[in-house]
């Protein structure tokens, strides 16, 4: 079977969803995801404008909060804490890692 | 079809309550599950625990599954006639099902009342392990998986599929690209699932990366750092010559403009060269008295601020 060419789309910034395809995307509902935005742990690029425009990244979000909601059985609340504290994590394990990258190493 | 003994993978007995089985699973689940386990082998071990949630939950899959009997794991065995659910006169193909399908057809496929139900099918996520110079210049990805499909009866197989995904340049670690519509098969009108592939960079023997900068360590001799001096350094684009001031000191940074990882829709990363004074292991007769002469002459004293705060301690 020959491989198929696929061009891949990338999740950053520059690329934004609508709340109807986040909610296709990632198998939560619009209610749900109307409620994992009140609770903070997704924020809409300009959450004063109608309708919401979500950045690419918030899909990698949602589809977190999905998982951890079938997994762990949470409500809404319960899986925005988790997210929010997911991310933070993530955060600083990024920094952690710039930080021993600009760090010379030792037993050179 | 092998077996898998579902009351093993989450640790409980055959007889085990509800509840019990609950709490086995959130025990495990919070163990193992890859947004939440540092685990390497979590992600694996996780699905293996929620295949065997899913059925052992609900009390009809329960009752099926302990139909099939008890066997050992990764044994060949196929279930008893006239078991689990059929669709029509359609017979389950269970040469190429896995135990998972077997109970998905229980809430997939068709309802009872005869009316079908779409189905979106399922997404996928897969890491590419590339190297930098891969991710310097883009590349192209080989992914070979074998995804559940159902056929236009509603039974699920498993089918290989295959793609060549371009990683355009400039992707960084942990980078995520979402290919629409190549996960597995909708059903009866569902969408096609996405398939979500993370990049993850090798590490590098001369460069780390922070984002789309670069930085490595660039050795230099005394008299360089004293003197400055003009030096050939690698970067991922070819060797690049590199002036070095007068009096550089150690752990410095220089930054090499542009040089390092490029960015989708930007100006490139940098590049830094962080100064590092080495001496040598043995000296020369020759070398020995140069130096001896530099500490007699010199009025030089590298501890002066580290007395001076000495002096100032309470």
């Amino acid at each position: 079977m020959l491989p198929e060419h696929v061009e891949p789309e990338w999740l950053t910034e520059d690329h934004a969803f609508s709340l109807a395809e986040l909610a296709e995307l990632s198998g939560l509902s619009e209610a749900e995801l109307r409620e994992l935005v009140d609770y903070g742990a997704v924020t809409p690029i300009d959450p004063e404008s109608s309708p919401w425009v979500f950045s690419g990244k918030c899909l990698l979000t949602v589809r977190t909060a999905c998982r951890l909601r079938i997994s762990f059985d949470l409500e809404p609340y319960g899986v925005a804490l988790m997210v929010t504290l997911l991310e933070r994590i993530q955060e600083l394990e990024t920094q952690l890692r710039e930080l021993r990258a600009q760090t010379p190493h030792a037993d050179r | 079809m092998k077996y898998k003994d579902y009351y093993d993978i989450l640790g409980v007995d055959r007889g085990a309550s509800a509840e019990d089985i609950k709490k086995a699973y959130r025990k495990l689940a919070h163990k193992y599950h890859p947004d939440v386990s540092k685990d390497p082998e979590g992600e694996e071990k996780f699905k293996a625990l929620a295949e065997a949630y899913e059925t052992l939950k609900n009390p009809e899959k329960r009752a099926a599954y302990d139909q099939l009997g008890r066997h050992q794991p990764g044994q060949d065995f196929q279930p008893p006639p006239g078991w689990g659910p059929q669709h029509g006169d359609s017979q389950f193909a269970f040469d190429d099902a896995d135990l998972a399908d077997l109970f998905a057809g229980f809430s997939g496929g068709r309802q009872p009342g005869g009316g079908a139900i779409r189905m979106p099918g399922q997404d996928y996520e897969v890491t590419a392990q590339i190297s930098l110079e891969q991710a310097y210049s883009g590349t192209e990805v080989e992914l070979n998986l074998t995804v559940p499909e159902r056929d236009a009866q509603g039974q699920l197989h498993r089918v290989p599929r295959s793609f060549k995904v371009r990683i355009p340049k400039g992707a960084t670690d942990g980078q995520r690209l979402r290919l629409a519509g190549r996960g597995g098969k909708g059903f009866n009108g569902g969408r096609d699932g996405d398939l979500y592939l993370q990049v993850k960079l090798q590490p590098h023997t001369v460069f780390r990366v922070s984002g789309h900068d670069l930085y490595l360590d660039l050795p230099l001799a005394p008299w360089e750092a004293v003197l400055g001096a003009t030096i050939d350094v690698p970067t991922l684009g070819g060797t690049v010559r590199l002036k070095v001031p007068p009096h550089t000191q150690a752990g410095q940074q220089l930054r090499l403009s542009g040089r390092g990882l490029p960015r989708p829709h930007g100006k490139e990363g940098d590049l830094f060269a962080i100064a590092q004074i080495v001496v040598p292991a043995t000296a020369t007769d020759v070398e020995r008295g140069l130096f001896e002469q530099l500490a007699k002459e010199s009025t030089f004293n590298p501890r002066a601020r580290l007395q001076q705060e000495m002096n100032h301690a309470p």
